[in-house]
Formats: C-alpha cells, structure tokens, sequence
C-alpha cells in the first residue's frame, strides 16, 4: 500500500472481501419449521452490519449456523474465508459472540466465568489469561463486580460479562444477537460506542437486533430478514433511500392543495386537518417547481417539504407489512 | 488501535499443544468446587463414620459384630474390631453398590446435560472448545471424580478405623498373615480397581447426558438406570445375562485380599468395563458431534 514501504500507517485493519458470506443457507428444525430459507448473506469487512428482523425471522438461526452450533439443512457458510462447522476451529478463535443472551455459571464469580470460557479455546494462553480476563471486565465496566457470584448479577450485569467473553481476544469478527437486551440506556449507549470503537480498530461486528433505530445509528450496512428470507442487503444509507420519503405540506388551504397536487401527478395523497402528505415525487421532479405551483395556485404554504425515508419505512415498503411476527 | 495490532500479533501466534489442557483443569476446579459435589463427597466420608461408631457401640456390648448373622452383614465387618484397616475394606462393600455409583451418576449425567440447559455449552463451543475435546475432558474429569470418590471413602475410612480400633498385621481371606504396610498397599489398589469399576458406568451417564437437554432428567435417568441394572443383576432367572452387566464383577476387588491374589474376576471386571466405556463413549461421541445446540 505505501509506495516507499518504510511508513505504515497505523489505521484500523480493515479485512478484505466479504467476513461472512453464505449460499443458500437452509435451515428446517427437526419440528418442520422451516427458520432460514435460501440466505444469501454477504458481511463486508471492516462494516458494522445490522441483521434486521421481526421476531422469529431466523436471526438466531443463522447465527447458530454460523458459529456451527446447529447443522445447516442446505446450503454453505465461509467466516473469515473459511467454509464452517468445517473450519470452525481455526476461525472461531477470532470470533467473539453473544447468541441469544449471556449464559454463565451462577455458582462462579464474574471473573471465574470468563476464566472457564477462555480456558475453552486451546489457542488462549494460559500465561496471559488472568490480564486477558481484567482487562476484558474492565472494557464493560464490570471491574468492581469481578468477585460477585454471577447468579447475584442484575440481567444487564449478566449482558455485560457475556459481552466481556465475547472480548476475551483480539477478534476480527464480533458477532451480537441482540446485545443490548436488558439494558438501560445508559447501557445501551454504553454498547453503541463500544460497536462503534471496535469497529473503528478493525473489528468486524455482525449486530442482530429488531430494535430499527439500534441499526440506524450505528450500522453502515444492514440486511432485513422476514419470515426466513433475506428481503434486502446493502449500506443502511441505500436501503434508506430505496424507500422514497414522504412529501410533506402544512397549509391553512389543505383542500386547494390536494387538487394541485393529484393535477401534478402526486399518489397517496392523505389530508390530516392542515397537514397534507403525499409519496415523494420521483428523483426528475424539482420540489421548487411544486411549490411554485401551489403558491401559483394561491394556496398559502407554512411548510413544505420532504422527510427522509427511515429504515422502517424501508421495511415496510419492502415487505409490504409491519414489524409483526411470523405465525 | 491496541486492539489492532494486537490482532496482527494474534494471527502469527503459535499456540503450545500443552494449551489445550487448560480446560480440563477449569472442568476439574468447576466440577469439585460445586457445592453438589462436595455435598456428595461429605456423605461418602460419613458412611465409614456411621460404620466405625456402629461397630464400636456393638462391640461394647462385649459381643463380636455379625457374629449373630454369620455371613449376612457387609463383607469384612467382623474383622474391624480386630484391625482398623478392615474399615476400608467394609466401607468400600457399603458404597460400592449405590453410594459411589449414584454420585458418579449424578456428576455424569449432569456433565454434558447440565452446561446445555444453563446454555454454557454453546459458549463453550463457540471458545471453541471442540465437541470432541470437550466430551474427552467431560469423561476425563467424570473418571477423576470416580478415584476422588473413592479415595474420600477410602481414606476416611483408613482414619475412623485407626482412630477407633488398633491396627496391625493383616489376614488374608486365604488365612495367610501379612504386614500392616503391605496391608496398606493392597487397600490403595483395593481403591483404585473400585474406581476402575465405576469408568464403564461413568461412560453410560455420559451417553445419557448427550441425549437430553435438561441436567435434572439425565441425572435422574442415569441413576435410574443403575437401579435397575442392580435389580436385574439380583435375579436368579436372568443369570445368562448377568456377565454383561456392569455392576456385575464389582465385588471381586475382595480377591485381591487373598494371598497368592486372584486375578481372575478382577481382570474380566476391568475387561467389562472397558468395553462400556468403548461402548458408551462411542455412542456419547456419535450423539454429541452431531447434536444441533439451539438451547
Ligand atoms: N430449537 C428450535 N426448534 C424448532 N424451531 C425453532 C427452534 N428455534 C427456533 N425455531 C423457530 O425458527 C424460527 C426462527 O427463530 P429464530 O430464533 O431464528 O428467530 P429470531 O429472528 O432470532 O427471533 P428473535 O428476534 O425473537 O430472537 C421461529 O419460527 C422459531 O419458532
Ligand atoms: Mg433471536
């Protein structure tokens, strides 16, 4: 990269090609519900990826093929270029994951927890384990709760300290389903800046959540799952925009308004006392044109203008539906 | 930026081969700190309490214990008075039938069935432990418990029984008189084949904890089974099956009291229960690496 090859940078590693990236990934339980359909998933590295879903829309399914805790019924899954469960023992070392919240030993301490787990990875060195295990409780804040038996954790203590076994290694890929579950918001800041720090050192984080706003804010690219099927994928600012915002007008002449709009060629026109709103016009329509019509046509503006689709909008356009779950 | 080049460092580094113990040591410190597991082992260190104070109460009376039943109270008992030693042997005929097995049971059956409804498992595996690495570690603390078991039972005896009675030289069953050391030695190799009798059951508790996710049903379940293997050992009419049983030679470790010893029962013992451990340990190993952990 540097021409002279003397200076190197010291700028957050950012990986190469695609963290996660799946075929056709197929899951039916044994039941015969079938969780994950088909999935074409694809994380690139150095993102901050939102795995977006309703409530039983296979979010966890996926991950627990991809951590290779459940078989695949169809279909391949590589992490870090890897094909898994095949090369699950190499890869996952470099993976940090909270799937479907924290679990721990209630009769150990905090630190003890995460001694257990770090002992579970043959490539930890057993050296450096008790500074790995502080330095990992220090990063959520859990320090002075190290010595607690972790049965007496609060829920978000319990978040925290399955966050904290997640960090126990440097990891290229951090893989969160639903991490801020439990949190207050203080917490759920807390969680957000911690994203946004260990993506910026180089990490990888796959972040499951059906909380739209959590995706919002701190993802660069998100996907949308819906009944097992992978509706959309790409950078959040794109999904965003695929959905058209809303035209939005405030006048004390809503009926006038209506008139001149459906004359322009304006849908999905809705009046709500002084409030008339409408689909956006399509990208060639200059929004000055439209309210030079309607002032031409003497109706009186106090505002004018468009709101910017959010991913919520983005989904329902996609999916044509709510947020709701799957039967 | 730490997190980086700590990252860079991380892929060039060589993990030791020897890393890979450390999580049987973190199985056994989990498995021993417990409070179950040390609830288990207290009652196994009071049952040679119970049977010294007992025999010294009776005796007392000015009376020889079991004199009265003749061959019908627990092996060795009538000698205890004359020499304390014959407490290890006598406590080992008391908990070998249940007691020993039971808490081997309880630590089997939970082992594998307990970490997947507490949903540790699948941190566990995403360490990554290794399906294969954690079932060997699983079966190597469950078989480390059999020898502590064993040995609390043992050495509690050995200490109520020179506390309460005199020790001294040992006769054999044969007749024959031996030293108090050599005595000694013979109980240490009394203790370890007794923990040896427990590896194939061990392997069956093991079995039964891949097959289900609750630790309460495969603890209850294992130990169930040892009842009813006991049972079926106890009738008559089902003798042609007796020598497959695992229970089934567990009493011969009295042979190797005899003085020459005889071997002869005591080899097809641990013949027998290294074939359930094949056996079992195979079908845990089966089970486990293909089990969808969803809990
Ligand atoms: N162990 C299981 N056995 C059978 N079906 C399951 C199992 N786990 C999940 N399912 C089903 O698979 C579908 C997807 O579930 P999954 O847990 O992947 O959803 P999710 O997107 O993680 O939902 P949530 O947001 O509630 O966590 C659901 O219909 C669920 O009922
Ligand atoms: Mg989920």
């Amino acid at each position: 990269m540097t021409e002279s090859g003397t200076v190197i940078e010291p700028t957050a590693v950012t990986e190469p090609g695609a963290v996660i990236e799946t075929r056709g990934l197929t899951k039916r339980y044994r039941g015969g519900q079938l969780a994950v359909d088909g999935l074409d998933l694809s994380v690139p590295g150095g993102s901050i990826f939102g795995f977006l879903g309703p409530n039983g829309s296979g979010k966890t399914t996926t991950i627990r093929m991809l951590m290779g805790l459940i078989e695949a019924t169809s279909g391949s899954a590589q992490l870090l270029g890897h094909p898994v469960p095949g090369a699950a023992r190499t890869v996952l070392p470099q993976v940090g994951a909270l799937i479907e919240g924290p679990a721990l030993y209630g009769f150990l301490s905090g630190r003890d927890n995460l001694l257990r787990y770090d002992s579970a990875d043959p490539t930890a060195d057993p050296r450096t384990r008790r500074a790995r295990v502080g330095q990992a409780l220090d990063r959520v804040g859990l320090a002075a709760a190290a010595g607690k038996k972790a049965r007496a954790y609060s829920l978000g203590m319990k978040q925290r300290l399955g966050l904290a076994a997640a960090l126990l290694q440097p990891r290229r890929l951090l893989v969160l389903d639903e991490p801020t579950n439990g949190l207050d918001p203080q917490g759920m800041r807390e969680i957000r800046a911690l994203v946004r720090e260990l993506a910026a050192d180089g990490t990888t984080v796959f972040l499951s959540s059906h909380l739209l706003d959590e995706i919002e804010q701190v993802c660069t690219h998100a996907a949308v799952m819906a009944r097992g099927r992978l509706i959309t994928q790409g950078p959040v600012a794109e999904l965003a925009a695929g959905a058209r915002g809303r035209l939005a007008v405030t006048t004390p002449d809503p009926g006038e308004a209506v008139r001149v709009l459906a004359e322009l060629g304006i849908t999905g026109i809705t009046v709500d006392g002084d409030r008339v709103s409408a689909e956006a016009p399509p990208g060639d329509v200059e929004l000055a044109d439209l309210s030079a019509a309607l002032v031409h046509a003497g109706v009186r503006l106090r505002s004018f203008g468009v709101q910017r689709a959010s991913l919520e909008d983005a989904f329902v356009a996609l999916t044509g539906e709510g947020f709701d779950v799957a039967g | 930026m730490l997190q980086a080049e700590a990252a860079v460092a991380g892929s060039g580094r060589a993990p030791s081969p020897l890393w890979t113990f450390g999580i049987l040591r973190s199985e056994l410190t989990t498995t021993l700190r417990r409070w179950r597991t040390l609830a288990l082992l207290g009652v196994l260190a009071a049952v040679p309490v119970l049977i010294g104070i007992a025999v010294r109460i009776e005796t007392n009376d000015g009376s020889s214990p079991g004199q009265g039943g003749g061959e019908g109270g627990p092996a060795f008992l009538s000698q205890v008075t004359n020499n304390g030693l014959f407490l290890v042997f006598a406590a080992l005929a008391v908990t070998l039938p249940v007691f020993l097995p039971m808490a081997v049971g309880v630590v089997a059956g939970d082992s594998v069935a307990g970490e997947a409804s507490a949903g540790t498992l699948r941190y566990l595996l995403v360490a990554p432990a290794g399906r294969t690495r954690l079932l060997l570690t699983k079966y190597a603390s469950v078989l480390v418990f059999c020898l502590v078991a064993t040995l609390v039972v043992a050495l509690s005896a050995l200490a109520v029984g020179a506390l309460l009675f005199p020790v001294g030289e040992v006769t054999t069953i044969s007749g024959t008189r031996i030293g108090f050391g050599e005595g000694l030695l013979r109980a240490g190799l009394i203790a370890v084949v007794v923990a040896a009798s427990l590896t194939g059951f061990a392997a069956v508790g093991l079995f039964v904890s891949t097959l289900t996710g609750s630790g309460i049903a495969a603890m209850a379940a294992t130990v169930g089974l040892l009842i009813t293997v006991q049972i079926v050992d106890g009738i008559p009419q089902l003798s042609a099956l007796h020598p497959y049983l695992f229970p089934h030679y567990w009493m011969s470790y009295a042979d190797l009291l005899r003085a020459p010893v005889y071997w002869d029962e005591v080899v097809k013992n641990l013949g027998l229960q290294g074939l359930y451990a094949v056996v079992f340990g195979s079908a845990a190993w089966a089970r486990f690496t293909a089990k969808d952990i969803t809990a």
